[in-house]
């Protein structure tokens, strides 16, 4: 759980940057997506460090799926008999209760977000178009659904990250001090709020026309 | 004051098991929780009913045998205070009280309020010994201990081992209390020879009684009587890797 989500958290601190490209507008957008699939060019073929990162980032996704839904079932198992009062949550942190529904929802939107971005099945200018073309045309006022979905599992990774990145630190035996735990809680509340507001960026200045 | 209870009744451990309600009147805001108890079971004696079965001894606060889950919340909301020293001024007159037992598939109830609770005792003897000679009492500071590890060490050894960490996590995890027991050895000098060994062996028996995982959801240190610290947790799963990664 914390290894492969902290590979995860880098992939997404990765993707956050490269999306600012879009407010350097078409042509140094465009570039970067050309120079990921080119990087290595020519000692290497064109694609070998996506393919990597992209199977890195495969294994990642379904050994932390896995993780959490063995930690799911071992959970039911270990309570058969449920409370009867409501359980009244003594912890301070909502974004702890939100892993396990959030995690389905970002599930669903990767997918989403994989057809619409990446193969344009869903999106309107389909999978010819340029990279900025389709994260354009994906994101105007008609199809604000579409941004809409993309905020709320923007702030479902926000919360998701808000428990996980300093969770992993503890799974690993890191916070041997209470400073220490502190410290990380709040790096990771500055940390996920930083990469919510920098994913978020490009969809809503898109939806209200700044970045055309 | 007067009551209404909502109390879990099992007869024994294949009983299905059901909640029922009681009215307790004439509550003095002075007695203790278990006090409360008491006065309903000795209305139910002399009605001829079965009395409430609850787990009680020293009624301190130090023993570790009390514990239920008071309105949804182990040893009840009141913070650092096991059942026994929750005092009924925390309540008020009125008031509807949902009484249950710790709810663990590793903490079978065996009656009413009362679960059995030998999986922790397992646990601990997974542990083993510790390398220290056992004959006359050695010479006082020959074995010198930094004073903060003193004092985290003795905030670990302060668990009860009540079993409110398992009851509060959303887990149904027992990873607190293991941590406290393997916290509280693992950062004295006499710890050390068996500390991995220890850290490996204790939670493997954790995992074998059937509890949860933990996902570091907090809840257990909310509750906890004694306040063991979250770090204990991190402190177990460092010694844990430790020793698997050997």
């Amino acid at each position: 759980m914390a290894v492969t989500g902290a590979i995860l958290v880098l992939f997404l601190i990765g993707h956050m940057l490269g999306n600012l490209k879009v407010f350097a507008g078409a042509d140094s957008f465009n570039h970067y997506a050309e120079w990921l699939r080119t990087v290595g060019s020519p000692a290497l073929p064109n694609r070998t460090a996506l393919t990597i990162a992209e199977i890195v980032l495969g294994i990642s996704v379904l050994l932390h799926m896995w993780a959490a839904v063995s930690l799911a079932r071992r959970a039911a198992k270990a309570r058969p008999v449920k409370y009867a009062a409501k359980r009244k949550s003594q912890a301070s942190g909502y974004a702890t209760h939100t892993m396990r529904y959030g995690g389905v929802i970002i599930a669903l939107f990767v997918i989403w977000h994989l057809l619409d971005m990446t193969f344009g099945a869903v999106n309107p200018k389909g999978g010819d178009a340029t990279p900025y073309d389709r994260m354009i045309a994906g994101f105007q006022p008609d199809r604000w659904w579409v941004a809409l979905f993309y905020l709320v599992a923007m702030a479902m990774v926000g919360l998701h990250l808000r428990h996980g990145m300093w969770s992993a630190f503890q799974t690993l035996g890191l916070t041997r001090r209470p400073n220490v735990r502190r410290g990380l809680q709040t790096g990771a509340a500055v940390v996920s709020a930083a990469l919510v507001l920098g994913f978020v960026a490009a969809p809503f200045c898109i939806l209200i026309g700044v970045v055309k | 004051m007067n009551l209404t209870l909502k109390i879990w009744r099992q007869n024994g451990s294949s009983d299905k098991g059901r909640m029922v309600t009681y009215r307790v009147e004439d509550v003095s805001p002075d007695m203790s929780f278990l006090e409360m108890l008491d006065v309903l079971n000795e209305r139910l004696i002399l009605e001829g009913e079965d009395p409430v079965a609850f787990d009680h001894d020293c009624r301190e606060g130090i023993c570790g045998m009390c514990g239920m889950v008071i309105n949804g919340v182990a040893h009840g909301e009141q913070k650092l205070t096991t059942t026994c020293q929750l005092h009924m001024r925390h309540f008020k007159d009125g008031d509807v009280i949902t009484i249950e037992p710790w709810r663990s598939a590793a903490f079978p109830v065996i009656k009413d309020l009362v679960v059995d609770r030998s999986a922790f005792d397992r646990i601990i003897q997974a542990g083993g010994f510790i390398s220290v000679p056992a004959g006359s009492a050695p010479d006082a500071h020959s074995i010198p201990v930094p004073k903060e590890d003193a004092d985290a060490a003795f905030d670990a050894a302060t668990c009860i081992g009540c079993g409110a960490c398992v009851a509060a996590c959303p887990n149904g995890s027992a990873s607190l209390f293991t941590a406290a027991k393997i916290m509280h050895l693992g950062l004295l000098p006499q710890g050390q020879p068996e500390r991995e060994s220890r850290a490996k062996a204790m939670v493997e028996q954790m995992d074998a009684e059937g509890f949860g995982g933990c996902t570091n959801t907090g809840e257990c240190t909310a509750v906890c009587p004694k306040g063991i610290p979250f770090e204990a947790i991190a402190r177990m799963n460092a010694d844990y890797l430790k020793a698997v990664s050997k």
